[in-house]
């Protein structure tokens, strides 16, 4: 009887199972990894449809409306809230008051029914987060949202990742902001950040908590 | 049932006796289980759930669950991989006034369950009511509130609500409604009303006398009758012989040194009990540095709360008491008759008469109106009234004539149309009325009402009534201050409120009830549509008091007339029946919600059941009469009881410090329609009750029936391993001492712990330079009412479970109130001690968790991270306090639509396989914090108030930052009556006690019924 196998065959054995280790490794690392970091999981940067076509870029950036026109909570609530249809047609009851776009506006003015608007920052339920908390304290509107006055549609500018939550929440210095510029939206990082945020942290008596209950109750 | 293979070894008095409860040390127990130590308690003991409570047992078997668990172990490996399901977002249309969304409103208006207000604050949020706290303006509730105000909510959003109008069954408009009362009306109208009867609740709100006025004056001969089944008739007969005319005492216990209890429970059956106790409470946190404290005695012939926290109780039959009464009152020099003496009554006198002015006597509703005069007799010889009562007006309005004369009518055909709103006579008249059978007889009969319920499947017409969260109406308090009602959300079932349905009787026309309470009060407050109407109109709805309506005192005094004279016949020997409204059911109103059945009762433990409450011998004298407590709940005989000539089974219940040759059973249970939750719950006692016996009643005959039923009690559960019987293990949970004690030696409770070593721990100590939440609790204050275990319910989205679960340990309360007795099983003294989770320092349960999902916070939290916990349950196995609880299954409702609009949003809706336990209510420390932040300011001290602490009716519960050394928290826990609970574990519990203080009289004699001197 031959040999079944050629000599080579222990060689290729050997290459094809730590070839499989390794595969196995890098597909574990890209699962539990890489994958819940990717844009296809956390859903960054993704432009959502929604019932009206709302333009950031054109309001905020071309029109220069500042964000509490709208979100008239942020500094009170937890909440920035989503503005009734009752600030809509503020203006479009006047301007833009026969746009085939705005029709969902103007019916939901007519029926009295919400316009159902697409969660684009969705946070788990067991997340309690707060923005009145956040923009008091010197952390800015683009920090967390982006130059939105640069977006068509909005999309989700971070991760929303813990580990994102808490890059600022162990060191708050590198993000703050005075509060004279939280809702300056083309507001730029100066150069000297970690001192001004030092030094603004002392100033705002800036304590952000890392533990458990501060988000999770 | 599972309970067959436990060992079944039942609890004997010659156990319990072998076992010594007294000595030289006092010995607390939670139960005779424990002082017989028997297997089933010993399971609770030591085992964090019994056995059976780690068991699978469904319908399925254990394969099938094995197979089940892999596919869906891998299918969850799965779904982690799966995007977040997308949500939308509904804004407003046009956003309300004041709203912001993401913060809660708060609305004043007040809550009633008997007819009397209790101020409350309401809880908004985006628009749905969820949680009740009390107004802390309103006189007769100073911010607390009670077990019934908290479930008011639940109430509210009940599914098994009725939400049609029905017709014989059929579901009709309210047009058909209208259009047919139009027609029945006009013959009726013709005969000025006279065939027309209305039948209500006790009637406070002065908006409905206004309009029951009216009703008089369209159809003068029409009749309106109030009635409760849980009556306080006694007290307006009582008043009437003494003073004639039904004054209402009011008690202002702040001025009371010495408080004489003749079954008077004001803790919690009379309308003034949230600021009864509140007055009592607070003549009871002593400071043993300069001790001074009141006095209370009760006699009563059922145990309650009053009686467990009193310093002297006297279990005599409720039958017993009016001689005893007498007697006090001849041994104080008053002409009344027919004492019957007893070795307490000499000693009390005399304490009586020495407090003089600054004593006070109580009857309750429950006791002849005799009792009541006597009571108002003594309290004038002893010049109390102006000091410690006054006498008004009462607040509700009188009936016209009594339910026995109305079912006389109905029987005798002189009833067109009958009326019931708000009532459930068929369910809850006294059993010799006939009460169905009469109302057969009725041509015309229209409930109106919450549910379906056993009236309205007898009446012709059902009519859903609107909550009165979802109502306008007014309500007068007991003291006469009167709240405006006002909704917190339109009707979520389509109900009318009482006052638009006897609109629709007057005019037939269809005004709102906000029209009908407005224009009412326009006409009171005066001054027309102008600007001083609207001022003062707001402002009674922003207070939730309307300014100046308390009432004026009275001059009343008291005549002597035959009550003073003994009564015919001695007191009747043999055994004799007490019914009381139940602690959690009331009179069966409550009966389908959930939180109110699950709630262990204060004394007894028991839950989802009454039972027929007896003493120690009287059990003994059935003849072989046992419970056995299993590790799936205690199996207990049913025991028949006859009363002239009614039959009724209920479960048989050994009940530490009731009177003997007595039973006590609570009303409220045994309904067949309830709603889902309520129904077949128990044993119907107003099958037994009759109109002359309605409180006790004497020749009653119980025997075992042979069968026996399986009861959910909780007194063992979570039981912390500190048993009676081992003087070694003594751990001293409770700890407690006269008030001579503590004025010999202020730091007497110090020398009874172990003191704490903390240079013998094993961890390094944690600094805690910012806040440091703390909490503590005062055993002295706390009577025991259970309205912490509530709000906590609501204010945590803590689940209901279900009498099974209840029995094999699985409640999810994250706070209970041990009750330890001490002494004798025939007259022990009682404590309650509620147990919140201490937030340990080191605490045992983090150590041992293998994902991390509780740890420490900065602030010194013991928190509880649910979204990673995986439910190995090692925590709760690793805490000597057994405060974790374990969602064995997914006890939340997630479908049912109106519990999702009840649920607190700030607090995460546990699902199963999670470990939850108190969390120092950190929603509202993270409230604070941000909200104190934004203002650029600390966190003030009391600005944080958990749910329990606002709820106290006693304030003995009080939280805070231990850091700050001018907080209320400090102060507390700098008492010498401050200890912490198994100190000597190293855990540093921030949760500590004040040691109970009892006052009691030495010249008391020390045998037989005085529960101190036992030994």
């Amino acid at each position: 009887m031959s040999q079944v196998f050629h000599p080579a065959a222990n060689s290729i054995a050997r290459i094809s199972l730590a070839v499989g280790a390794l595969a196995a490794a890098v597909g574990l690392v890209l699962v539990l990894f890489v994958l819940p970091r990717s844009s296809y999981a956390t859903r960054q940067h993704e432009a959502r449809d929604q019932p009206v076509p709302f333009y950031h870029a054109h309001h905020v950036g071309s029109m220069g409306i500042e964000c509490r026109y709208c979100h008239s909570t942020v500094d009170r609530s937890a909440l920035a809230g989503i503005p009734p249809t009752k600030t809509c047609m503020n203006c479009h009851s006047q301007i833009w008051n026969q746009a085939p776009a705005l029709e969902p506006v103007r019916e939901s003015w007519r029926t009295g029914k919400s316009i159902e608007w697409v969660k684009v920052y969705d946070l788990p339920d067991f997340v309690y987060f707060d923005h009145s908390a956040h923009v008091n304290n010197g952390v800015g509107c683009s920090t967390c949202h982006g130059r939105v006055d640069q977006m068509p549609y909005i999309w989700q500018e971070p991760s929303l990742l813990m580990e994102w939550c808490l890059e600022c929440h162990r060191e708050p210095e590198r993000f703050l902001r005075p509060r004279s510029e939280v809702y300056d939206i083309t507001y730029e990082t100066p150069p000297d950040q970690l001192e001004l945020g030092r030094r603004l942290a002392l100033e705002y008596d800036v304590d952000p908590q890392v533990s458990c209950s501060t988000c999770h109750r | 049932m599972s309970h067959d293979h436990i060992p079944a070894v039942p609890v004997t008095l010659e156990g319990v006796r072998r076992r010594p409860g007294g000595g030289a040390q006092r010995r607390y127990w939670k139960s005779l289980d424990e002082l017989a130590e028997t297997p089933g308690f010993l399971e609770f003991l030591h085992r964090e759930f019994p056995e059976q409570a780690s068991s699978f047992e469904d319908a399925k078997g254990r394969r099938e669950f094995l197979t089940l668990m892999g596919a869906s172990l891998a299918l969850a490996g799965l779904t982690a991989c799966t995007k977040q399901p997308e949500e939308t977002i509904f804004p407003y249309v046009r956003q309300p006034e004041h709203m912001v969304p993401g913060r809660p409103l708060f609305f004043a208006t007040a809550a009633s369950h008997d007819g009397y207000a209790r101020g409350i604050l309401v809880e908004s949020n985006e628009g749905r009511p969820t949680k009740i706290e009390g107004n802390p303006d309103h006189p007769q509730s100073l911010g607390a509130t009670d077990v019934f105000g908290q479930a008011h909510v639940l109430g509210l959003y009940d599914p098994d609500r009725s939400g049609t109008v029905r017709h014989l069954g059929q579901e009709r408009t309210w047009g058909a409604f209208r259009a047919a009362l139009g027609q029945a009306l006009e013959p009726l109208g013709e005969a000025g009303g006279a065939g027309l009867r209305i039948l209500s609740g006790r009637m406070t709100s002065p908006t409905l006398a206004a309009q029951r006025e009216a009703l008089r004056a369209e159809l003068p001969e029409a009749q309106w009758v109030s009635w409760e089944p849980a009556d306080r008739d006694n007290v307006r007969a009582g008043a009437t012989l003494a003073f004639g005319e039904a004054v209402e005492p009011q008690y202002r216990f702040e001025n009371a040194d010495v408080i004489l209890s003749l079954e008077a429970d004001f803790v919690s059956s009379h309308p003034a009990s949230l600021r009864l106790v509140r007055e009592y409470a607070a003549r009871r946190k002593v400071d043993p540095l300069k001790p001074e404290m009141n006095r209370l005695y009760v006699v009563e012939g059922s145990p309650t709360s009053t009686g467990a926290s009193a310093d002297h109780r006297l279990a005599l039959k409720s039958s017993a008491i009016e001689g005893f009464a007498r007697a006090v009152a001849a041994g104080l020099g008053i002409g009344v008759e027919g004492g019957v003496d007893h070795p307490w009554v000499a000693p009390l006198a005399k304490d009586l008469e020495r407090a003089g002015a600054r004593a006070i006597v109580l009857a309750g509703e429950t006791q002849p109106p005799a009792v009541h005069a006597i009571a108002h007799a003594i309290n004038e010889a002893l010049g109390a009234v102006g000091t410690t009562v006054v006498y008004t007006e009462p607040a509700d309005a009188a009936s016209d004539g009594t339910l026995q004369d109305l079912v006389a009518d109905m029987n005798a055909g002189r009833v067109e149309m009958l009326v019931v709103t708000g009532a459930n006579p068929v369910y809850a008249a006294p059993a010799d009325l006939g009460f169905a059978e009469a109302l057969e007889r009725v041509p015309l009969r229209i409930h109106h009402g919450l549910y379906l319920d056993e009236t309205a499947v007898l009446c012709q017409w059902h009519l859903p009534a609107a909550h009165p969260l979802e109502s306008w109406s007014d309500a007068r308090a007991a003291c006469g201050t009167v709240s405006i009602v006002q909704p917190l959300i339109a009707p979520l079932y389509g109900g009318l409120s009482i006052h638009e349905l006897v609109a629709a009787f007057i005019e037939g026309s269809e005004p709102k009830g906000y029209e009908i309470v407005r224009e009412h009060w326009m006409d009171v407050l005066g001054g027309g549509e102008g600007d001083d109407f609207e001022k003062a109109w707001s402002r009674a709805l922003h207070d939730g008091v309307v300014a100046g309506t308390a009432f004026e005192e009275k001059a009343v005094s008291v005549t002597v007339g035959d009550w003073a004279r003994a009564p015919e016949g001695g007191p009747t020997p043999g055994l004799e029946i007490a019914f009381r409204a139940d602690h959690g059911v009331f009179d069966g109103r409550f009966a389908n919600l959930g939180w109110l059945q699950e709630l262990p009762r204060p004394l007894t433990k028991l839950t989802w059941d009454n039972a027929a409450l007896m003493s120690p011998a009287t059990a003994q004298k059935l003849g072989g009469f046992r419970t056995v407590e299993t590790g799936a709940g205690h199996v207990t005989d049913v025991v028949e009881l006859r009363l002239g000539g009614r039959v009724l089974k209920a479960p048989g219940w050994i009940l530490p410090g009731h009177p003997d040759d007595s039973v006590t059973l609570h009303l409220g249970y045994g309904r067949t329609r309830a709603g889902r939750v309520g129904d077949g719950a128990g044993s119907n006692a107003y099958a037994l009750r009759t109109s002359q016996a309605r409180w006790f009643g004497t020749g009653l005959e119980v025997a075992r029936t042979g069968e026996t039923m399986l009861m959910a009690c909780t007194q063992d559960h979570w039981t912390i391993e500190n048993t009676a019987n081992q003087a070694a293990a003594d751990r001293h949970i409770v700890r407690s001492a006269t008030l001579d004690e503590v004025a010999a030696d202020p730091h007497v409770f110090e020398h009874m712990g172990h003191e704490p070593k903390p240079e013998l721990s094993m961890y390094p100590p944690h600094e805690y330079p910012g806040r440091a939440w703390g909490m503590a609790i005062d055993m002295s204050a706390c009577v025991g009412c259970n309205a912490c275990v509530t709000a906590c319910q609501s204010e945590n989205n803590v689940p209901v479970v279900g009498k099974e679960q209840v029995g094999r340990g699985r409640e999810m309360h994250w706070i209970r109130v041990d009750r330890y007795y001490q002494g004798p099983p025939e007259s022990p003294e009682t404590f309650h001690q509620p147990i919140v989770c201490m937030h340990c320092e080191q605490a045992p349960c983090e150590v041992v968790c293998p994902v991390a999902a509780t740890v420490h916070s900065e602030e010194g939290l013991n928190e509880m991270v649910y979204n990673r916990c995986v439910g190995t349950r090692y925590c709760s196995n690793n805490c000597p306090y057994k405060v974790r609880r374990f969602n064995f299954f997914l006890y939340q409702d997630w479908d049912t639509p109106t519990f999702k609009m009840m649920r607190n949003p700030e607090v995460t809706v546990r699902s199963r396989g999670v470990m939850e336990k108190c969390t120092y209510c950190v929603q509202r420390i993270s409230r604070a914090r941000i909200d104190s932040g934004n203002e650029g300011r600390p966190i003030r001290d009391g600005e944080i108030r958990t749910a329990c602490e606002a709820a106290c009716p006693a304030q003995a519960i009080v939280f805070g930052d231990v850091n700050d050394p001018e907080s209320n928290v400090s102060k507390w826990k700098a008492s010498p009556r401050n200890y912490g609970l198994l100190e000597e574990l190293q855990t540093r519990p921030r949760t500590t006690y004040l040691a109970a203080v009892r006052n009691p009289n030495p010249e008391i004699p020390s045998e037989a019924s005085s529960p101190r001197h036992h030994g």
